[in-house]
């Protein structure tokens, strides 16, 4: 079973949680207590940590959720970079996806929200496949190919190229 | 397969370090840490990175000094030094001591995944490169030239004082006696060696081809050029140009080989375009070039152009004491290839190699009498009865009739290889006198 938690998420979740669904063929929950945003603020960058909101999934979520998935609408870093997308622990449980960066307003483009959904569901799907211990791929059309501007995100396909399914099926059967 | 990617990170701040972790391993890195210099130089002594990403300011030792111990350990390291703030003084520091680049923190993510793309690229040519280079320096070296008979130290002389130089190297020797082997280590060791070495086969040059052949043609020259085609002497560019059996060269292969060496500039055929060629010519002949000279068949103009430093390659039967290790390194060489655990041949099979009165083809008659040795004969070791038909000592049997010319040609070789090269001496043993015996040198192109 995957859960959504939502941290301040704007979009519309439900509409994620089927997708999700649909793709991975299992249990997609959103989680009913969503989490507070205001401990991974940092005032100095106006952004939200990426690795404490994991540090914090990890420690709270429980129950019988195979993989944690928090969907937020605020702008993520990592110390080293600007921004980033989402951020996985490899092999881990717990994920964290924004849609900040993937909706056209953030670069001063009119907003069109079924890419943004587009983008979303891919990103969540990426975040997802490094918890089932997929790393980066080089095939243009997998979801795994590394994105790091948002026309990459438009580029690839919404699913795992046929090498990174086969890898990740035993985890894949997993969560079922 | 393309080598996994190793990298280790460097930086006093857990956050930093765990979160370069995980964005390296998901790109498929083999991903390590250090929170400070010690444990970083101590890492770096267990084990091979690639690119070592370094914070510039630590406890204990910065990172540009720890830039330099870590150079110390793996010099093609490619270090990329990370900051806080950005400084011109720091990066220029940096730099000059050898790292590849560096970064501001935060640093935007495609900047990163296109600097750490380039560097491990830079890494994967710097190894390749190098182990490129470690694979022609096997595949070609002066101990291939198996000898250390006298004459085949002064051969060894010769080739380590010219290799180093730019000059111009004929070299003289019968048939089979390693003319090209020889070429081919001036050419490995010498500055060049890491640029092609370009045979032209002469006696193949006919003179209608020889302009094709040497300075390549352009689309459409003539019936047929479909394409563009570079020339021998334009690939020969940073390089060396052989000029095997120079000898047989037509005079107009002889002119147009002359004009490219004076100005080393030249034209393709059907072209306009001057070309420029930097490339060293060794020429090899079997012939004696300053008799073609004088006979008219040569131009002299080519020959002292070509003649600048001069390597006589001596007969197999001048380097007798050779014979035993050539025997054992072509029994190494063939047992190989062919997958038969020889060891060695026995004292008589030696005896009889050793006692051949003549090796008319020299050395790759020896090796060719190896080769066929290994295939009949059975491991471990090789017998004399594995070379039958090898001729016996004391010269060609009775039963088989040789043309007079081919008599004599092995007679006055065998005279010259008596006389350890000496003509006066050979002359004496021959009955004749020393013109005859030049005369006939020049004709059968013996080598003394």
């Amino acid at each position: 079973m995957i859960l959504l938690v939502p941290i301040d998420f704007p979009g519309d979740i439900d509409y994620l949680r089927d997708r999700l669904r649909k793709g991975f063929r299992t249990r997609v929950e959103v989680s009913l207590n969503g989490l507070d945003p205001k401990p991974f603020f940092n005032p100095d960058r106006r952004q939200y940590s990426s690795a404490s909101i994991i540090e914090r999934l990890e420690r709270d979520a429980e129950g019988a959720a195979s993989k944690v998935l928090a969907v937020t609408g605020l702008d993520l870093y990592i110390p080293i970079l600007t921004f980033v997308f989402g951020e996985a622990r490899l092999n881990g449980r717990c994920a964290v996806v924004s849609s900040y960066r993937l909706d056209n307003r953030s670069y001063g483009l009119p907003s069109n929200p079924s890419l943004l959904d587009k983008r979303l569901f891919k990103e969540s799907v990426h975040e997802l496949g490094h918890t089932l211990g997929l790393v980066h791929c080089n095939d243009q059309e997998c979801v795994m190919k590394s994105s790091t501007y948002v026309e990459e995100i438009d580029f690839k396909g919404s699913w795992f190229c046929r090498r990174c399914g086969d890898c990740c099926a035993p985890a894949l059967a997993g969560l079922k | 397969m393309t080598q996994r990617v190793s990298m280790l990170i460097v930086d006093d701040e857990p956050s930093v370090r765990d979160s370069l972790l995980q964005w390296f391993l998901q790109e498929g890195f083999r991903v390590e840490t250090a929170a400070e210099a010690m444990e970083a130089l101590e890492k770096m002594g267990n084990s091979n990175f690639d690119i070592v990403l370094l914070d510039i300011k630590m406890p204990g030792m910065d990172g540009i000094e720890l830039q330099g111990r870590l150079k110390e350990i793996d010099s093609q390291l490619v270090v990329i030094i990370m900051t806080a703030y950005a400084s011109v003084d720091t990066a220029i520091q940096a730099l000059k001591q050898g790292a590849y680049d560096y970064i501001t923190k935060p640093v935007d993510p495609d900047d990163l995944s296109r600097l750490i793309r380039n560097a491990s690229e830079q890494r994967r040519l710097l190894r390749e490169n190098l182990s490129l280079k470690e694979e022609i320096r096997s595949l070609v070296s002066t101990e291939q030239i198996v000898g250390k008979s006298p004459r085949m130290l002064e051969v060894f002389d010769a080739i380590r004082t010219v290799a180093q130089t730019d000059v111009t190297v004929m070299i003289q020797g019968a048939s089979g006696t390693g003319k090209k082997l020889v070429a081919r280590t001036i050419h490995s060791n010498s500055k060049r060696k890491y640029f092609p070495l370009i045979t032209l086969n002469c006696g193949a040059l006919t003179d209608a081809l020889a302009e094709s052949e040497l300075f390549g043609h352009e689309q459409g020259a003539f019936a047929g050029a479909r394409y563009r085609r570079k020339g021998k002497v334009e690939l020969a560019d940073r390089g060396t140009l052989f000029l095997d059996e120079i000898g047989n060269i037509g005079p107009k292969a002889q002119m147009d080989l002359l004009r490219v060496l004076e100005t080393r500039r030249f034209t393709r055929l059907g072209g306009n375009a001057v070309v420029e060629a930097d490339f060293r010519i060794i020429s090899a002949t079997a012939k004696d070039l300053e008799e073609a000279v004088k006979e008219g068949g040569f131009s002299e103009d080519l020959y002292y152009r070509l003649n600048v430093f001069n390597i006589r390659l001596p007969s197999l039967t001048q380097r007798a004491s050779d014979i035993p290790p050539l025997v054992d390194h072509f029994v190494e060489k063939f047992s190989v290839a062919m997958n038969k655990p020889f060891t060695g041949v026995s004292s008589g099979a030696m005896e009889l190699l050793t006692q051949k009165a003549s090796w008319p083809g020299n050395v790759r008659e020896l090796q060719n009498a190896v080769e066929r040795a290994v295939v009949v004969g059975r491991p471990p070791i090789i017998t004399a009865s594995d070379f039958a038909g090898l001729v016996a000592p004391g010269g060609p049997s009775a039963d088989v009739v040789l043309p007079l010319a081919e008599m004599e040609k092995r007679h006055i070789q065998l005279a010259l290889d008596k006389s350890g090269g000496n003509v006066s001496l050979a002359a004496r043993l021959l009955g004749v006198d020393k013109a005859t015996v030049y005369d006939k040198i020049g004709k059968y192109g013996l080598v003394y």
